[in-house]
C-alpha cells in the first residue's frame, strides 16, 4: 500500500525530483505500472479544461472619488454591474448584457477587456448622503487603476455536462449553440479525460483552500460551487483568482447566438497521488466518463433523456441517434484544456507551484432541487378561446374574409378534409390576395408553416413561441393536429393584467 | 470552381438546369440543393473556363448566378479552438487535426453562413 504526504510532494518540488504528468499521460502509465506502481512512480497529475462558465465573474474595488459616491447603480461600458455593497465596490457578471449593444457585448466582454488593459467607461449614480454627497460619476479606468479585480466564480467546472440535441423541425440557439433540427448535431462540454472534478471524484484533493490554476495564474477553491449535486455526478466549484495577473489565453468572452453572453474560463487541478486509489482515479478515460444526451427542443426543465453517451463516443466525431449517425461538435476547447494541464505540470516541475490539501473537503451529498413555485402556471387551455371557427383549404378566399369580418376575430385556422390543421389565414394574406389578384383559393394565400401550441402547455411557453416567431395567435392542436382552439397575444396580454 | 443559383417562385418549376447543361455542353456537379414552392438554391461546381457561358445561359432564363470565391475565414486570434463550428457545417469544412486543432478545408465551403452565427467567439467571417 502505498501512502504519501502532501509535504512529501512539496518536498520533492522544492528540490525539483517531482513527477509530474498530465490525467492524459497517466492513463498509459497506470495501464503499464498498476495502480500501485503508478502511486509510487507519480506525485502529482495535472488537469485541465477550458470552457463556457457562464456563472463567472470578477468583484471590483475603484477606490473614492472626490467628493465621494456611494455608487447605488453602476455600468461598465453600458453593462450593469451590482454595486449594492457599500460605496465603491461592483460585481460584474458574465452574462449581463449591455444596455445599448445587446448580447453582443456583455459582462464577459467587459471582464476580457480588463484582462486586456483596455479602458473602460465606467458611469455610477447615487440618491447622494450627507456622508457621500455625489450623485453622479463619469470617468474612464482600467485594471491598473482598480485596487482590486476578484475573479469570483459560483459555480465553474462541472465534473461533467449533459449533451444536447434538438428534436424539432426548427434550429435553436441555446447555450449549446445551434442546435440544427431533426437531430441535425449534438453538442457537449467539458474536457472528458482531463476533467479536473472527475479525476477525483470522491473529493480527496479537491475541496476549500486547494490551490489551483486560474485563468493563466494561481487561484483558490472557494469551496463547493452552487448548484453542486454530487450524488448525481454533477459536482461544481466556487472558485476565485486575481484578475490582474489573469492572461487573455485562458479568459475570452464569448456570444451563443440567441442565447447571450458567457466567459471562457481555463482552469486546472493538480491532483496530488497520496495513494493508490488516486492513482487509480487519476486513469479515468473518456470511455469511463458517461452523460446524458437531452432534447433541448422540449422546453421543460425536464428535458428527456434520448440516450446515454460517453465521453469517448461524444469526441470520435458522430454518435448514433435512432439509427441516424450524427456528428457532434465540443463547445469546450480540448486543445487548450491540454495547453492549461500542460503549463501546470511544468510550473510544479520547476518549483513555482506547490499543491495542496483542502482545509474542508466538499459536501458529497448536498442535493440540488428546483425552485419553490408559489404560484401556479397557468396553462394554455386556461386561457385559449375554445370557439374556434376553421375553414377548409379549398375554400375560396372570400368565404375566409366573410367569415373573419361576421366572427371579427383576425385568424382563421385552416384545416383539410381530415379536419387536421395545414395552413392559417389572416385578414393581411386576404388583402395580399385582393390587391395582387392572382389566387381564388384559401390553400394558395394561406401560411403553410404553422406556429402551433397545446392545450398542456406553459403560457410562458406560447408567450414566447409568440414573440420569437413574430406572431399573434397560436392555434391549438391535439396530437393529431385537430384545432381545439386558438390563444392570442391579446388572450396573454389581459391574464398578465390580471396577474400584476 | 463553386457557383451559386438563385431561382425566384416564377421559374422554380422550370427546367433551367437541365436547358442550361444542354445548351453549354457543360458538366454542372451539384453539390447541394435546396428547392420549395417560392425559391430554389443551388450550389455547383463547374470547370472555372465555363464560367461566362454557364452563367449566361442561367441568367437568360431568369436565374441568379454568385461565384462563390469568398469562403469561410477563420481569425485565428479570436479562435480558442472549441470546435462548435464542425457538427453544423454541411460541407465538413471544419475538422479536427490529430492535436486537437481545428483545419479548415475552405474548398470545401458553400458559404451558407450557418458556422457565423455558431462560433461563440465571432472567429468566423464570409467576404473576406
Amino acid at each position: 500500500m502505498v501512502k504519501k504526504s502532501i509535504h512529501e510532494i512539496n518536498g520533492r518540488i522544492r528540490d525539483g525530483s517531482v513527477n509530474v504528468v498530465t490525467a492524459e499521460e497517466m492513463v498509459d502509465i497506470v495501464g503499464e505500472l498498476g495502480a500501485e506502481g503508478a502511486a509510487k512512480e507519480v506525485d502529482v497529475v495535472t488537469t485541465g479544461t477550458f470552457g463556457a462558465m457562464c456563472s463567472s465573474g470578477v468583484w471590483l474595488n475603484f477606490g473614492h472619488s472626490e467628493p465621494p459616491i456611494r455608487i447605488g447603480k453602476l455600468w461598465l461600458n453600458d453593462v450593469e454591474a451590482y454595486s449594492g455593497v457599500a460605496a465603491v465596490d461592483a460585481y460584474i457578471g458574465a452574462t449581463q448584457q449591455s444596455q445599448s449593444k445587446g448580447m453582443e457585448y456583455g459582462g464577459a466582454h467587459v471582464i476580457e477587456d480588463l484582462v486586456r488593459g483596455n479602458s473602460i467607461d465606467m458611469h455610477g449614480i447615487s440618491p447622494g448622503t450627507d456622508c457621500y454627497p455625489r450623485k453622479v460619476i463619469d470617468t474612464t479606468i482600467n485594471i491598473y487603476d482598480l485596487n482590486q479585480a476578484i475573479m469570483l466564480n459560483p459555480r465553474n467546472s462541472y465534473q461533467k455536462y449533459n449533451a444536447a440535441t434538438n428534436s424539432t423541425n426548427h434550429t435553436l440557439h441555446t447555450y449549446m449553440g445551434s442546435l440544427l433540427p431533426h437531430y441535425g448535431n449534438v453538442t457537449y462540454s467539458g474536457a472528458g479525460v482531463l476533467s479536473p472534478m472527475h479525476n477525483d471524484p470522491n473529493y480527496e484533493t479537491i475541496g476549500t483552500g486547494t490551490r489551483i490554476f486560474l485563468g493563466g495564474t494561481q487561484g483558490y477553491i472557494v469551496g463547493e460551487g452552487t448548484q453542486h449535486s454530487p450524488a448525481a455526478g454533477f459536482g461544481t466549484l466556487m472558485l476565485k483568482g486575481d484578475l490582474k495577473k489573469m492572461s487573455s489565453e485562458y479568459i475570452r468572452a464569448a456570444t451563443f447566438e440567441g442565447y447571450g453572453t458567457s466567459l471562457y474560463v481555463g482552469m486546472g487541478i493538480p491532483i496530488p497521488i497520496l495513494n493508490e486509489d488516486l492513482a487509480k482515479a487519476t486513469a479515468i478515460t473518456d470511455d469511463d466518463i458517461v452523460t446524458n444526451l437531452l432534447d433541448y427542443g422540449i422546453p421543460s426543465r425536464d428535458r428527456p433523456v434520448l440516450r446515454t453517451v460517453t465521453y469517448g463516443e461524444l469526441r470520435s466525431g458522430s454518435i448514433d441517434i435512432d439509427g441516424k449517425e450524427v456528428p457532434t461538435s465540443p463547445m469546450s476547447s480540448f486543445k487548450k484544456s491540454r495547453q492549461i494541464a500542460n503549463e501546470l505540470k511544468e510550473w510544479i516541475r520547476a518549483g513555482d507551484f506547490l499543491v495542496s490539501m483542502p482545509v474542508e473537503r466538499l459536501p458529497t451529498t448536498t442535493p440540488c432541487n428546483a425552485m419553490k413555485q408559489t404560484n401556479v402556471n397557468p396553462l394554455v387551455v386556461d386561457i385559449m378561446s375554445s370557439d374556434v371557427t376553421t375553414i377548409h383549404e379549398d375554400a375560396g378566399f372570400h368565404d375566409a374574409a366573410k367569415i373573419i369580418m361576421e366572427k371579427q376575430f383576425n385568424h382563421l385556422p385552416v384545416v383539410d378534409s381530415g379536419n387536421h390543421l395545414v395552413g392559417i389565414v389572416t385578414a393581411w394574406d386576404i388583402s395580399k390576395a385582393v390587391a395582387k389578384d392572382e389566387h381564388d383559393l384559401v390553400k394558395d394565400i394561406m401560411t403553410r408553416n404553422v406556429v402551433t401550441t397545446s392545450p398542456d402547455e406553459a403560457i410562458d411557453i406560447s408567450a414566447f413561441k409568440l414573440d420569437s416567431n413574430n406572431v399573434s395567435a397560436l392555434p391549438v392542436v391535439d396530437s393529431n393536429k385537430h384545432v381545439l382552439g386558438i390563444v392570442t397575444s391579446d388572450d396573454i396580454s389581459k391574464l398578465l393584467a390580471r396577474r400584476h | 470552381m463553386m457557383i451559386k443559383i438563385n431561382m425566384a417562385a416564377d421559374i422554380v418549376t422550370t427546367p433551367i438546369l437541365a436547358e442550361a447543361i444542354i445548351e453549354t455542353g457543360s458538366l454542372l456537379n451539384i453539390s447541394q440543393a435546396h428547392f420549395d414552392p417560392i425559391h430554389g438554391e443551388v450550389v455547383a461546381e463547374i470547370p472555372s473556363d465555363q464560367l461566362a457561358k454557364i452563367r449566361d445561359a442561367l441568367v437568360n432564363r431568369g436565374a441568379e448566378v454568385v461565384v462563390l470565391n469568398t469562403p469561410i475565414h477563420r481569425d485565428e486570434d479570436e479562435c480558442v479552438e472549441c470546435g462548435a463550428c464542425i457538427s453544423v457545417c454541411p460541407v465538413k469544412v471544419f475538422s479536427f487535426a490529430d492535436d486537437w486543432s481545428i483545419e479548415v478545408d475552405s474548398d470545401k465551403c458553400i458559404q451558407c453562413g450557418t458556422c457565423l452565427k455558431m462560433c461563440p467567439h465571432n472567429a468566423l467571417a464570409l467576404g473576406q
